[in-house]
Protein backbone atom coordinates (compact mmCIF):
# COMPACT_ATOMS: atom_id res chain seq x y z
CA UNK A 1 0.00 0.00 0.00
CA UNK A 2 1.60 3.28 -0.55
CA UNK A 3 2.20 6.01 1.96
CA UNK A 4 0.41 9.16 1.98
CA UNK A 5 1.99 11.13 4.67
CA UNK A 6 0.30 13.23 7.33
CA UNK A 7 0.90 17.02 7.43
CA UNK A 8 2.02 17.67 3.68
CA UNK A 9 -0.66 19.42 0.66
CA UNK A 10 -0.43 17.16 -2.45
CA UNK A 11 -1.36 18.11 -5.86
CA UNK A 12 -3.28 16.05 -8.69
CA UNK A 13 0.10 15.29 -10.44
CA UNK A 14 1.54 13.84 -7.11
CA UNK A 15 4.28 16.42 -5.82
CA UNK A 16 3.72 17.15 -2.18
CA UNK A 17 4.72 20.23 -0.46
CA UNK A 18 5.51 20.90 2.90
CA UNK A 19 5.05 24.66 4.27
CA UNK A 20 7.41 26.33 6.60
CA UNK A 21 6.85 30.06 7.30
CA UNK A 22 6.88 31.45 3.41
CA UNK A 23 9.29 28.34 2.38
CA UNK A 24 7.84 25.58 0.34
CA UNK A 25 9.78 22.02 0.37
CA UNK A 26 8.83 19.82 -2.85
CA UNK A 27 8.89 16.17 -3.14
CA UNK A 28 7.38 13.88 -5.13
CA UNK A 29 4.44 11.19 -3.40
CA UNK A 30 5.14 7.52 -2.53
CA UNK A 31 2.38 6.72 -5.10
CA UNK A 32 4.60 8.75 -8.15
CA UNK A 33 7.79 6.69 -6.84
CA UNK A 34 6.00 3.71 -6.99
CA UNK A 35 4.17 4.13 -10.65
CA UNK A 36 7.76 5.45 -12.44
CA UNK A 37 9.11 2.20 -10.71
CA UNK A 38 13.34 2.34 -10.22
CA UNK A 39 14.29 6.40 -10.71
CA UNK A 40 17.53 6.91 -12.53
CA UNK A 41 17.43 10.53 -13.49
CA UNK A 42 16.33 13.94 -12.01
CA UNK A 43 16.04 17.53 -13.92
CA UNK A 44 15.83 20.20 -11.13
CA UNK A 45 15.50 24.19 -11.20
CA UNK A 46 18.43 25.93 -10.22
CA UNK A 47 18.70 28.34 -7.85
CA UNK A 48 16.60 31.33 -8.78
CA UNK A 49 14.37 30.06 -11.03
CA UNK A 50 10.68 31.66 -11.22
CA UNK A 51 8.08 29.02 -10.99
CA UNK A 52 4.67 29.03 -10.84
CA UNK A 53 1.84 26.50 -10.11
CA UNK A 54 0.59 24.14 -11.96
CA UNK A 55 3.54 24.41 -14.62
CA UNK A 56 6.33 21.77 -15.25
CA UNK A 57 9.46 23.15 -13.54
CA UNK A 58 12.08 20.02 -13.91
CA UNK A 59 11.47 15.96 -14.90
CA UNK A 60 11.93 13.04 -13.48
CA UNK A 61 12.59 9.79 -15.34
CA UNK A 62 12.64 5.84 -14.23
CA UNK A 63 14.00 2.72 -16.49
CA UNK A 64 10.67 2.93 -18.37
CA UNK A 65 9.59 6.21 -18.09
CA UNK A 66 10.10 10.22 -18.44
CA UNK A 67 7.42 12.24 -16.78
CA UNK A 68 6.97 15.94 -16.04
CA UNK A 69 7.89 17.33 -12.28
CA UNK A 70 4.90 20.24 -11.93
CA UNK A 71 5.52 23.20 -9.23
CA UNK A 72 2.76 22.50 -6.11
CA UNK A 73 3.36 26.52 -5.96
CA UNK A 74 4.38 30.27 -7.16
CA UNK A 75 7.77 31.51 -5.92
CA UNK A 76 11.37 31.12 -6.39
CA UNK A 77 13.05 28.05 -6.06
CA UNK A 78 16.22 29.03 -3.71
CA UNK A 79 17.31 25.27 -3.17
CA UNK A 80 17.66 22.19 -5.65
CA UNK A 81 18.86 18.97 -3.62
CA UNK A 82 21.80 18.24 -5.35
CA UNK A 83 22.05 14.88 -3.26
CA UNK A 84 19.36 13.39 -4.57
CA UNK A 85 20.47 14.57 -8.65
CA UNK A 86 23.55 12.41 -7.97
CA UNK A 87 21.86 9.90 -6.56
CA UNK A 88 17.96 9.65 -8.03
CA UNK A 89 17.14 6.05 -6.31
CA UNK A 90 16.37 7.51 -3.22
CA UNK A 91 13.56 9.09 -4.46
CA UNK A 92 11.81 5.05 -4.81
CA UNK A 93 13.77 4.74 -0.51
CA UNK A 94 12.09 7.84 0.97
CA UNK A 95 9.86 9.90 -1.02
CA UNK A 96 9.04 11.97 1.98
CA UNK A 97 12.24 12.28 3.63
CA UNK A 98 15.80 12.38 2.18
CA UNK A 99 14.60 12.76 -1.43
CA UNK A 100 12.70 16.35 -1.05
CA UNK A 101 13.58 18.05 -4.30
CA UNK A 102 13.44 21.82 -4.19
CA UNK A 103 13.20 24.50 -1.29
CA UNK A 104 10.70 27.48 -2.78
CA UNK A 105 10.39 30.86 -1.49
CA UNK A 106 6.36 31.28 -1.49
CA UNK A 107 4.88 34.08 -3.93
CA UNK A 108 1.22 33.67 -2.70
CA UNK A 109 0.98 31.85 0.36
CA UNK A 110 -2.97 31.48 -0.23
CA UNK A 111 -2.02 28.84 -3.49
CA UNK A 112 -1.36 26.25 -0.93
CA UNK A 113 -4.92 26.29 0.12
CA UNK A 114 -5.93 24.90 -3.31
CA UNK A 115 -3.93 22.09 -2.47
CA UNK A 116 -5.41 18.46 -1.24
CA UNK A 117 -4.56 17.86 2.57
CA UNK A 118 -3.54 14.02 3.35
CA UNK A 119 -7.37 12.61 3.69
CA UNK A 120 -8.28 14.52 0.60
CA UNK A 121 -5.21 12.65 -1.76
CA UNK A 122 -5.81 9.23 -0.28
CA UNK A 123 -9.46 9.76 -1.29
CA UNK A 124 -8.32 10.98 -4.82
CA UNK A 125 -6.26 8.16 -4.78
CA UNK A 126 -8.73 5.82 -4.46
CA UNK A 127 -10.85 7.10 -7.07
CA UNK A 128 -8.09 7.01 -9.48
CA UNK A 129 -7.57 3.42 -8.71
CA UNK A 130 -11.20 2.89 -9.12
CA UNK A 131 -11.69 4.76 -12.32
CA UNK A 132 -8.37 2.49 -13.55
CA UNK A 133 -9.59 -0.54 -12.80
CA UNK B 1 -8.42 -3.12 -18.06
CA UNK B 2 -11.56 -4.74 -19.66
CA UNK B 3 -10.83 -5.67 -23.54
CA UNK B 4 -7.59 -7.10 -23.09
CA UNK B 5 -6.79 -10.37 -23.42
CA UNK B 6 -5.29 -12.84 -20.43
CA UNK B 7 -2.78 -15.94 -19.71
CA UNK B 8 -4.34 -18.17 -17.46
CA UNK B 9 -1.56 -16.23 -14.98
CA UNK B 10 -3.13 -13.47 -14.39
CA UNK B 11 -4.39 -14.04 -10.81
CA UNK B 12 -0.62 -15.36 -10.21
CA UNK B 13 0.78 -12.10 -11.30
CA UNK B 14 -1.47 -10.42 -9.09
CA UNK B 15 -0.81 -12.10 -6.12
CA UNK B 16 2.75 -11.67 -6.30
CA UNK B 17 2.16 -8.23 -6.55
CA UNK B 18 3.20 -7.59 -10.42
CA UNK B 19 2.46 -4.14 -11.58
CA UNK B 20 -0.34 -5.00 -14.68
CA UNK B 21 -0.36 -2.83 -17.76
CA UNK B 22 -1.94 -3.28 -21.21
CA UNK B 23 0.98 -4.36 -23.67
CA UNK B 24 0.15 -5.12 -27.58
CA UNK B 25 -3.90 -6.13 -26.30
CA UNK B 26 -2.53 -8.05 -23.22
CA UNK B 27 -3.06 -7.23 -19.84
CA UNK B 28 0.43 -8.24 -18.49
CA UNK B 29 2.63 -7.72 -15.76
CA UNK B 30 5.31 -4.83 -16.05
CA UNK B 31 7.09 -5.60 -13.11
CA UNK B 32 6.79 -7.38 -9.57
CA UNK B 33 9.15 -5.64 -7.12
CA UNK B 34 11.23 -3.68 -9.95
CA UNK B 35 12.65 -3.84 -13.11
CA UNK B 36 16.42 -3.30 -11.63
CA UNK B 37 16.00 -5.76 -8.92
CA UNK B 38 14.56 -8.31 -11.70
CA UNK B 39 17.05 -7.26 -14.48
CA UNK B 40 20.21 -7.93 -11.97
CA UNK B 41 18.43 -10.99 -10.95
CA UNK B 42 18.20 -12.63 -14.48
CA UNK B 43 21.99 -11.87 -15.01
CA UNK B 44 22.99 -13.44 -11.76
CA UNK B 45 20.42 -15.86 -10.56
CA UNK B 46 17.57 -16.90 -12.85
CA UNK B 47 13.69 -15.42 -13.92
CA UNK B 48 10.62 -16.63 -14.64
CA UNK B 49 8.61 -14.98 -17.19
CA UNK B 50 5.01 -15.71 -18.56
CA UNK B 51 5.03 -15.13 -21.99
CA UNK B 52 1.52 -16.30 -22.25
CA UNK B 53 0.60 -13.11 -24.85
CA UNK B 54 3.17 -14.36 -27.39
CA UNK B 55 1.41 -16.24 -30.62
CA UNK B 56 2.58 -19.76 -31.91
CA UNK B 57 1.50 -21.56 -35.19
CA UNK B 58 1.92 -24.64 -36.55
CA UNK B 59 2.69 -25.30 -40.01
CA UNK B 60 1.97 -28.86 -41.55
CA UNK B 61 2.08 -30.46 -44.88
CA UNK B 62 3.76 -31.90 -47.61
CA UNK B 63 4.88 -28.50 -47.80
CA UNK B 64 5.46 -27.22 -44.76
CA UNK B 65 9.38 -26.62 -45.60
CA UNK B 66 9.18 -25.21 -49.55
CA UNK B 67 6.63 -22.70 -48.24
CA UNK B 68 8.56 -21.99 -45.16
CA UNK B 69 11.87 -21.37 -47.49
CA UNK B 70 9.45 -19.12 -49.55
CA UNK B 71 7.67 -16.97 -46.76
CA UNK B 72 11.60 -16.46 -44.56
CA UNK B 73 14.77 -15.44 -45.58
CA UNK B 74 16.63 -17.72 -43.35
CA UNK B 75 17.43 -21.46 -44.92
CA UNK B 76 15.01 -23.85 -43.47
CA UNK B 77 16.55 -26.71 -44.78
CA UNK B 78 19.04 -26.35 -42.48
CA UNK B 79 17.36 -27.19 -39.59
CA UNK B 80 16.74 -31.33 -38.25
CA UNK B 81 14.06 -31.69 -35.73
CA UNK B 82 14.34 -30.25 -32.40
CA UNK B 83 16.33 -27.14 -34.04
CA UNK B 84 15.14 -23.82 -34.34
CA UNK B 85 16.02 -20.77 -36.07
CA UNK B 86 15.87 -17.15 -35.84
CA UNK B 87 14.05 -15.63 -39.04
CA UNK B 88 11.27 -13.19 -40.19
CA UNK B 89 8.74 -12.75 -42.56
CA UNK B 90 9.13 -10.25 -45.48
CA UNK B 91 7.36 -8.20 -47.12
CA UNK B 92 8.55 -8.38 -51.10
CA UNK B 93 9.76 -4.31 -50.19
CA UNK B 94 12.23 -6.38 -48.00
CA UNK B 95 10.40 -4.50 -45.01
CA UNK B 96 9.36 -6.69 -41.79
CA UNK B 97 6.00 -8.58 -41.26
CA UNK B 98 7.57 -10.20 -37.82
CA UNK B 99 10.55 -11.29 -36.39
CA UNK B 100 9.81 -15.08 -35.65
CA UNK B 101 11.36 -18.21 -34.31
CA UNK B 102 11.11 -20.99 -36.21
CA UNK B 103 11.25 -24.88 -34.65
CA UNK B 104 11.61 -28.01 -36.47
CA UNK B 105 9.49 -29.57 -34.18
CA UNK B 106 11.14 -32.87 -32.42
CA UNK B 107 8.46 -34.77 -33.35
CA UNK B 108 9.77 -33.88 -36.70
CA UNK B 109 5.94 -34.00 -38.09
CA UNK B 110 5.62 -30.34 -38.22
CA UNK B 111 7.23 -26.45 -37.51
CA UNK B 112 6.27 -24.71 -34.75
CA UNK B 113 6.67 -20.97 -35.44
CA UNK B 114 6.91 -18.59 -32.50
CA UNK B 115 5.70 -14.65 -33.37
CA UNK B 116 5.04 -11.54 -31.38
CA UNK B 117 1.89 -10.73 -29.51
CA UNK B 118 0.92 -7.91 -31.32
CA UNK B 119 1.60 -8.89 -35.04
CA UNK B 120 -0.05 -12.99 -34.61
CA UNK B 121 -3.20 -12.23 -36.15
CA UNK B 122 -1.16 -10.03 -39.15
CA UNK B 123 1.04 -12.63 -39.32
CA UNK B 124 -2.00 -15.30 -39.57
CA UNK B 125 -3.62 -13.44 -42.08
CA UNK B 126 0.06 -12.86 -44.29
CA UNK B 127 0.40 -16.65 -44.08
CA UNK B 128 -3.14 -17.75 -45.54
CA UNK B 129 -2.73 -14.81 -48.37
CA UNK B 130 0.79 -16.27 -49.37
CA UNK B 131 -0.96 -19.54 -49.54
CA UNK B 132 -3.15 -19.01 -51.44
CA UNK B 133 -1.45 -16.71 -54.46
CA UNK B 134 1.03 -20.12 -54.25
CA UNK B 135 -1.91 -22.81 -54.31
CA UNK B 136 0.49 -24.88 -55.17
CA UNK B 137 1.70 -25.20 -51.95
CA UNK B 138 -0.16 -28.15 -49.61
CA UNK B 139 0.80 -26.59 -47.02
CA UNK B 140 -1.65 -25.77 -43.53
CA UNK B 141 -1.41 -23.12 -41.38
CA UNK B 142 -3.06 -23.25 -37.76
CA UNK B 143 -2.70 -20.35 -34.79
CA UNK B 144 -2.57 -22.93 -31.54
CA UNK B 145 -1.87 -19.46 -29.38
CA UNK B 146 -5.16 -20.01 -27.19
CA UNK B 147 -4.44 -23.53 -26.19
CA UNK B 148 -0.59 -23.13 -26.19
CA UNK B 149 1.00 -21.85 -22.64
CA UNK B 150 4.79 -20.37 -22.92
CA UNK B 151 7.00 -19.68 -20.07
CA UNK B 152 10.38 -18.80 -19.87
CA UNK B 153 13.42 -19.60 -17.21
CA UNK B 154 16.26 -17.27 -17.99
CA UNK B 155 19.62 -17.22 -16.21
CA UNK B 156 23.03 -19.04 -15.08
CA UNK B 157 20.98 -21.02 -12.70
CA UNK B 158 18.15 -21.92 -15.20
CA UNK B 159 19.10 -25.33 -15.83
CA UNK B 160 19.80 -26.18 -12.19
CA UNK B 161 16.78 -25.36 -11.20
CA UNK B 162 14.71 -26.69 -14.26
CA UNK B 163 16.78 -29.85 -14.34
CA UNK B 164 15.08 -30.43 -10.85
CA UNK B 165 11.60 -30.99 -12.53
CA UNK B 166 12.28 -33.16 -15.29
CA UNK B 167 13.62 -36.55 -15.85
CA UNK B 168 15.82 -35.32 -19.56
CA UNK B 169 18.85 -34.54 -19.10
CA UNK B 170 18.67 -30.97 -19.92
CA UNK B 171 22.80 -31.02 -20.38
CA UNK B 172 22.70 -32.37 -23.80
CA UNK B 173 20.56 -29.85 -25.23
CA UNK B 174 22.42 -27.38 -26.89
CA UNK B 175 21.56 -23.72 -27.80
CA UNK B 176 18.83 -23.27 -30.34
CA UNK B 177 17.65 -27.23 -29.78
CA UNK B 178 14.81 -28.40 -27.91
CA UNK B 179 13.19 -31.15 -26.88
CA UNK B 180 9.84 -32.93 -25.61
CA UNK B 181 10.19 -33.74 -22.03
CA UNK B 182 7.73 -33.82 -19.08
CA UNK B 183 8.61 -30.88 -16.65
CA UNK B 184 7.00 -31.36 -12.94
CA UNK B 185 5.04 -34.39 -14.90
CA UNK B 186 3.37 -31.85 -17.60
CA UNK B 187 4.24 -32.63 -21.50
CA UNK B 188 6.14 -29.97 -22.98
CA UNK B 189 8.97 -28.09 -25.13
CA UNK B 190 11.58 -27.29 -23.53
CA UNK B 191 14.06 -25.37 -25.99
CA UNK B 192 17.33 -23.70 -25.29
CA UNK B 193 16.11 -20.33 -26.22
CA UNK B 194 15.44 -16.91 -24.67
CA UNK B 195 15.52 -13.35 -25.28
CA UNK B 196 17.97 -12.02 -22.63
CA UNK B 197 21.57 -12.42 -23.64
CA UNK B 198 21.53 -14.99 -20.63
CA UNK B 199 21.30 -19.10 -20.60
CA UNK B 200 17.75 -20.83 -20.21
CA UNK B 201 15.13 -22.21 -21.76
CA UNK B 202 11.81 -21.65 -23.58
CA UNK B 203 9.04 -23.80 -22.26
CA UNK B 204 5.45 -24.59 -24.11
CA UNK B 205 2.57 -26.75 -22.93
CA UNK B 206 -1.05 -27.16 -23.28
CA UNK B 207 -2.64 -24.28 -21.67
CA UNK B 208 -4.41 -26.22 -19.50
CA UNK B 209 -1.02 -26.90 -17.68
CA UNK B 210 0.71 -23.54 -17.96
CA UNK B 211 -0.55 -22.64 -13.92
CA UNK B 212 0.81 -25.78 -12.33
CA UNK B 213 4.00 -25.46 -15.04
CA UNK B 214 4.98 -22.17 -13.31
CA UNK B 215 3.95 -22.75 -9.59
CA UNK B 216 6.27 -25.87 -9.70
CA UNK B 217 8.93 -23.84 -11.54
CA UNK B 218 8.85 -20.89 -9.28
CA UNK B 219 8.62 -23.15 -6.21
CA UNK B 220 11.69 -24.99 -7.57
CA UNK B 221 13.75 -21.53 -8.40
CA UNK B 222 12.67 -19.47 -5.00
CA UNK B 223 15.30 -21.51 -2.96
CA UNK B 224 17.93 -20.14 -5.42
CA UNK B 225 16.87 -16.34 -5.26
CA UNK B 226 14.83 -16.57 -8.27
CA UNK B 227 12.49 -14.29 -9.49
CA UNK B 228 9.46 -13.70 -11.06
CA UNK B 229 10.23 -10.92 -14.45
CA UNK B 230 7.68 -8.47 -16.06
CA UNK B 231 8.23 -7.45 -19.16
CA UNK B 232 9.84 -4.35 -18.36
CA UNK B 233 13.22 -6.50 -17.14
CA UNK B 234 12.06 -8.33 -20.31
CA UNK B 235 13.20 -5.07 -22.42
CA UNK B 236 16.19 -4.09 -20.70
CA UNK B 237 17.82 -7.69 -20.86
CA UNK B 238 17.07 -8.06 -24.66
CA UNK B 239 18.29 -4.26 -25.21
CA UNK B 240 21.65 -4.94 -23.66
CA UNK B 241 21.95 -7.95 -24.88
CA UNK B 242 20.99 -5.99 -28.79
CA UNK B 243 18.26 -8.55 -29.44
CA UNK B 244 15.77 -6.78 -32.16
CA UNK B 245 12.26 -5.71 -30.88
CA UNK B 246 9.42 -6.01 -33.41
CA UNK B 247 8.14 -2.13 -33.86
CA UNK B 248 11.31 -0.60 -32.29
CA UNK B 249 14.32 -1.68 -34.27
CA UNK B 250 12.40 -3.95 -37.31
CA UNK B 251 9.16 -2.61 -38.82
CA UNK B 252 7.66 -2.40 -42.29
CA UNK B 253 10.17 0.48 -43.02
CA UNK B 254 13.48 -1.45 -41.69
CA UNK B 255 14.93 -4.17 -43.93
CA UNK B 256 17.10 -6.77 -41.94
CA UNK B 257 20.15 -5.54 -43.48
CA UNK B 258 19.31 -1.87 -41.59
CA UNK B 259 19.07 -3.50 -38.58
CA UNK B 260 22.60 -5.45 -39.02
CA UNK B 261 20.76 -9.11 -39.18
CA UNK B 262 22.06 -9.70 -42.64
CA UNK B 263 23.24 -13.13 -41.41
CA UNK B 264 19.17 -14.18 -40.89
CA UNK B 265 19.18 -13.49 -44.63
CA UNK B 266 20.06 -16.35 -47.07
CA UNK B 267 20.48 -15.01 -50.76
CA UNK B 268 21.62 -18.73 -52.10
CA UNK B 269 19.02 -20.91 -50.49
CA UNK B 270 16.31 -19.98 -53.58
CA UNK B 271 13.74 -17.68 -54.29
CA UNK B 272 12.04 -16.21 -51.08
CA UNK B 273 9.47 -13.05 -49.98
CA UNK B 274 11.95 -9.84 -50.19
CA UNK B 275 14.97 -11.70 -51.90
CA UNK B 276 15.22 -8.99 -54.92
CA UNK B 277 14.63 -5.88 -53.06
CA UNK B 278 17.26 -7.02 -50.55
CA UNK B 279 19.83 -8.30 -53.40
CA UNK B 280 19.02 -4.41 -54.66
CA UNK B 281 19.52 -2.89 -51.12
CA UNK B 282 22.75 -5.02 -50.53
CA UNK B 283 23.87 -4.14 -54.13
CA UNK B 284 23.45 -0.10 -53.82
CA UNK B 285 24.15 -0.49 -50.49
CA UNK B 286 22.08 0.00 -47.94
CA UNK B 287 21.39 3.73 -46.71
CA UNK B 288 21.01 3.36 -43.15
CA UNK B 289 22.85 1.46 -40.53
CA UNK B 290 21.44 0.46 -36.98
CA UNK B 291 24.28 1.58 -33.82
CA UNK B 292 24.73 0.95 -30.56
CA UNK B 293 25.62 4.39 -28.51
CA UNK B 294 26.01 5.19 -24.52
CA UNK B 295 25.24 9.39 -23.36
CA UNK B 296 28.13 10.96 -22.43
CA UNK B 297 26.33 14.14 -21.34
CA UNK B 298 23.60 14.70 -18.33
CA UNK B 299 20.51 15.42 -19.76
CA UNK B 300 17.98 12.31 -19.60
CA UNK B 301 17.36 8.62 -20.83
CA UNK B 302 17.39 8.00 -24.49
CA UNK B 303 14.22 6.85 -25.53
CA UNK B 304 12.45 5.28 -29.16
CA UNK B 305 11.44 8.15 -31.69
CA UNK B 306 13.97 10.63 -30.06
CA UNK B 307 15.68 12.61 -33.07
CA UNK B 308 19.61 11.89 -33.40
CA UNK B 309 21.60 14.97 -35.07
CA UNK B 310 24.91 15.39 -36.07
CA UNK B 311 26.37 18.93 -36.26
CA UNK B 312 22.90 20.06 -35.95
CA UNK B 313 21.68 17.35 -39.24
CA UNK B 314 19.33 15.01 -38.83
CA UNK B 315 20.82 11.49 -39.56
CA UNK B 316 18.73 9.36 -37.78
CA UNK B 317 16.15 8.22 -34.67
CA UNK B 318 16.63 6.14 -31.89
CA UNK B 319 15.14 3.00 -31.81
CA UNK B 320 15.23 1.97 -28.46
CA UNK B 321 16.77 3.20 -25.03
CA UNK B 322 16.58 2.89 -21.48
CA UNK B 323 19.10 3.20 -18.55
CA UNK B 324 21.20 0.08 -18.35
CA UNK B 325 20.90 -2.16 -15.05
CA UNK B 326 24.28 -3.78 -15.86
CA UNK B 327 26.40 -0.92 -17.12
CA UNK B 328 24.24 1.96 -15.01
CA UNK B 329 24.51 4.03 -17.77
CA UNK B 330 22.09 5.25 -20.71
CA UNK B 331 22.22 3.54 -23.93
CA UNK B 332 20.25 3.42 -26.93
CA UNK B 333 20.00 1.63 -30.37
CA UNK B 334 19.89 3.83 -33.56
CA UNK B 335 19.09 3.50 -37.19
CA UNK B 336 21.09 6.47 -38.84
CA UNK B 337 22.80 7.09 -42.53
CA UNK B 338 25.14 4.70 -42.92
CA UNK B 339 28.04 7.49 -43.52
CA UNK B 340 27.96 8.56 -39.79
CA UNK B 341 28.26 5.35 -38.25
CA UNK B 342 31.02 4.52 -36.43
CA UNK B 343 32.62 2.95 -33.28
CA UNK B 344 33.93 6.05 -31.35
CA UNK B 345 31.82 9.08 -33.39
CA UNK B 346 29.23 11.18 -31.85
CA UNK B 347 25.87 11.57 -32.05
CA UNK B 348 23.26 14.24 -30.69
CA UNK B 349 19.88 12.57 -29.20
CA UNK B 350 17.47 15.04 -29.09
CA UNK B 351 15.68 14.87 -25.67
CA UNK B 352 13.23 17.37 -24.53
CA UNK B 353 14.28 19.46 -27.50
CA UNK B 354 17.84 19.64 -26.30
CA UNK B 355 20.52 17.81 -28.20
CA UNK B 356 22.62 15.42 -25.79
CA UNK B 357 25.98 14.11 -26.64
CA UNK B 358 26.23 10.37 -27.27
CA UNK B 359 29.30 8.64 -28.57
CA UNK B 360 28.76 5.35 -30.61
CA UNK B 361 29.76 1.88 -28.97
CA UNK B 362 30.49 -1.54 -29.92
CA UNK B 363 27.70 -3.87 -29.37
CA UNK B 364 26.02 -5.84 -27.96
CA UNK B 365 26.17 -3.43 -24.61
CA UNK B 366 26.39 -6.85 -22.54
CA UNK B 367 27.89 -10.36 -23.32
CA UNK B 368 27.75 -13.33 -20.69
CA UNK B 369 31.38 -14.47 -19.73
CA UNK B 370 30.24 -18.24 -20.24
Amino acid sequence: MVQVERGLRYTRTHEWVKVEGDIATVGVSDFAQSELGDITYLELPQPGTQVKQGEPMGVIESVKAASDIYSPVSGEVIEANQAIVDAPEKVNQSPYGEAWLVKIRLSDPAEVEKLMDAAAYEQFLAEEAAAHS
Amino acid sequence: MSGLKQTPLVERHQQLGAKMVEFAGWYMPVQYKGIIVEHQTVRTIAGLFDLGHMGQLEIRGPDALAFLQYVTPNDVSRLSAGEAQYSMLLYPSGGVVDDILVYYHPSGDRYFVVVNAANTEKDVEWLQEQKERRSDFRVEVTDVSSRTGMLAIQGPMAETILQRLTPSDLSAVEYFHAIEAEVASVPAMVARTGYTGEDGFELYCAIESVIVLWDRLLEAGTPHGMLPIGLGARDTLRLEACLPLYGNELSPEITPLEAGLSWVVKFDKGDFIGREALLRQKSEGVPRKLVGFKMVERGGVPRSHCEVQVEGNTVGFVTSGTTSPTLRENIGLALISREYAGIGRPLDVVIRGRPVRAEQVKTPFYKRTR
